[in-house]
């Protein structure tokens, strides 16, 4: 690959780039569309830096513990799905969850349930975070275009190892599939890997506990550490939100099209603003409920039947009316929104 | 043994622990060791030991020692895994394991039952055996593990020992460990003791051993 910060690249080559820059070594996949191109560029780019590796697993459930096993001898390692592999991989996932795994998964979202369409959806919204058998404490980014996929899929390893918290980069097969002028000049320090497991440790872990107490008092832990990372995680836009009276939520490249369609809106001297939470978990609900007391009604906008809905009714704690355009993996234009208001 | 042992009073379990543990003693090979444990009565080894171990979930431990052991080769990856993890659950991960060569040791402990909730139907239990989940008599013939992998692997040791021969055991084991150093899959299956899920007391848990060996063959593949 090129040097140069700005380049024409696919999803699937910002990712790739992203990984390979936030010092991943290794990634373990099964093809699915529409995330197999992260795989075959993964290889591809191995083929020349020696320093890559890689497995093409027998399924995804393998793939997601060859990742645990990895992160447990100290490699940063990721690997890449979609739809009925996201499910598959919620048993390495919630794996993570409970030995604080720093796991990255990228996940392709396509369209469900089922094998649903291999196009896009915003519906894996609830398997990205709540997906394991428990609450899911996990670090979950929504880029809207590729230049925040680099730099979110970038943040996800760091924080991951910082934390010790596995982390998703929930993107899309629209998002994996453009190509786009992208930014690769974001700066940042990579954290580096320290192994669970080596030659000079002598650990013995577990991941079931005898007494309800037990793991009780391990899960209260976990959440205050979650709860002093979202401190420093949380990432948020609120977007020409000064005097609205109609709040917008979306995220992922929905909130790009509801990005558009606000400056529309305004121009045409409508208060609508848009509220983007950029962490799905952890979420902002500070800034949520800030703008919520402020506005006279929120408008969900997603590809789902209302998984970004669950969140924000989940993180308020104002009363306000919601309302909502659920498109369940079908794309969603700025047209479409500006149009929701037209009688506004 | 680190810890006082979690397993049921008569289970073969602690067996293979022992002489694992001794093994690597010996080889000097207790650091350099990652144990990996599947979910079942496996996983009561977690503190056993006082080398680096870990549980992971059910038929999983073969994958998560395939990846540890891709990312440290340094490390002797070894899984410890009972008979429903490695045959039924997890099997997919285990035969593509050994088709690749991946240089980890597989333990897998056969006791003919789902021992740590409460002795159902295994793959490894018998034509004619009776479980809570067979009353009538299991009616499929019981998984061949070491023989089921052997032409799937041509570099693969495989071998199938039982915990009432220690001494051979032992070697097989040892054999099991030098094949994975020259970076080769390995398989020991060791036929155990389950008193509790069996309801057998003293000889009688032997003399089911001695039965076992009958249909699941003793030796090197």
């Amino acid at each position: 690959m090129k040097t140069d910060k700005k380049q024409f690249m696919t999803g699937a080559e910002v990712v790739v780039r992203a990984c390979v820059d936030a010092g991943a070594k290794m990634m373990f996949g099964y093809p699915i569309t529409p995330g197999t191109e992260i795989l075959s560029h993964w290889i591809r780019e191995a083929q020349v830096n020696k320093d890559l590796k890689y497995l093409q697993t027998e399924d995804e459930i393998a793939a997601g513990f060859c990742v645990c096993g990895a992160v447990l001898a100290g490699e940063k390692t990721f690997t890449a799905t979609a739809g009925p592999g996201t499910v598959l991989m919620q048993d390495a996932l919630s794996m993570a969850d409970g030995m604080r795994l720093p796991v990255v998964v990228i996940i392709v979202q396509r369209g469900g349930p089922s094998s649903g369409t291999v196009i896009y959806s915003q519906q894996e919204v609830n398997l990205a975070i709540h997906g394991g058998n428990g609450e899911g404490l996990r670090l979950v980014y929504s880029p809207s275009n590729l230049t925040e996929l680099y730099e979110y899929t970038r943040l996800a390893f760091n924080n991951a190892w910082k934390y010790n918290f596995p982390a998703v980069v929930l993107s899309d097969g629209f998002l994996m599939k453009t190509r786009q002028l992208v930014d690769l000049g974001f700066k940042i320090k990579n954290f580096s890997a320290e192994p669970i497991i080596s030659e000079n440790t002598q650990k013995n872990i577990r991941n079931i506990y005898t007494f309800e107490e037990e793991l009780g008092e391990k899960l209260a832990r976990d959440k205050k550490d979650f709860e002093k990372m979202a401190d420093e995680v949380v990432k948020v836009v609120s977007y020409k939100v000064v005097g609205c009276e109609i709040l917008i939520v979306a995220h992922g490249i929905v909130a790009g099209a509801a990005k558009e369609a606000v400056d529309i809106l305004q121009s045409q001297g409508k208060k609508v603003g848009l509220f983007r939470p950029i962490t799905l978990s952890p979420f902002s609900a500070k800034e949520l409920n800030d703008l919520a007391r402020q506005v006279k009604k929120i408008w969900v906008v997603e590809s789902s039947m209302g998984q970004l809905r669950d969140l924000v009714k989940q993180n308020l704690d104002v009363s306000v009316e919601i309302d909502g355009l659920y498109k369940p993996a079908e794309g969603i234009g700025s047209d479409e929104i500006v149009k929701l208001f037209e009688s506004f | 043994m680190s810890k006082e042992a979690k397993f049921c009073p008569g289970c073969g379990y602690p067996v293979v622990l022992r002489f694992l543990h001794t093994i690597l003693k010996d080889k000097k090979l207790d650091k350099k060791t990652a144990l990996g444990l599947d979910i079942g009565c496996s996983l009561l080894a977690w503190d056993a030991l006082p080398i680096n171990t870990f549980q992971t979930h059910h038929g999983r431990v073969v994958p998560t020692m395939v990846g540890l052991n891709r990312a440290k080769p340094e490390l002797l990856s070894i899984a410890l895994v009972g008979d429903g993890g490695a045959y039924a659950i997890g099997l997919q991960s285990l035969l593509w394991a050994a088709m690749r060569n991946d240089p980890i040791l597989v333990v897998v402990v056969n006791n003919t039952v789902y021992a740590m909730t409460g002795g159902q139907m295994a793959p490894t239990t018998m034509v004619g055996q009776k479980t809570d989940t067979s009353p009538a008599g299991s009616d499929q013939p019981a998984v061949l593990g070491p023989e089921m992998i052997r032409g799937l692997s041509p570099k693969a040791y495989l071998a199938r020992a039982a915990v009432n021969d220690i001494k051979q055991l032992n070697e097989y084991l040892n054999k099991a460990i030098d094949t994975c150093q020259s970076s080769n899959f390995a398989l020991v299956e060791v036929l155990s003791f389950c008193p509790t899920n069996w309801r057998t007391k003293g000889a009688e848990t032997n003399e089911r051993v001695e039965e076992m060996k009958r249909v699941f063959k003793v030796g090197e593949f």
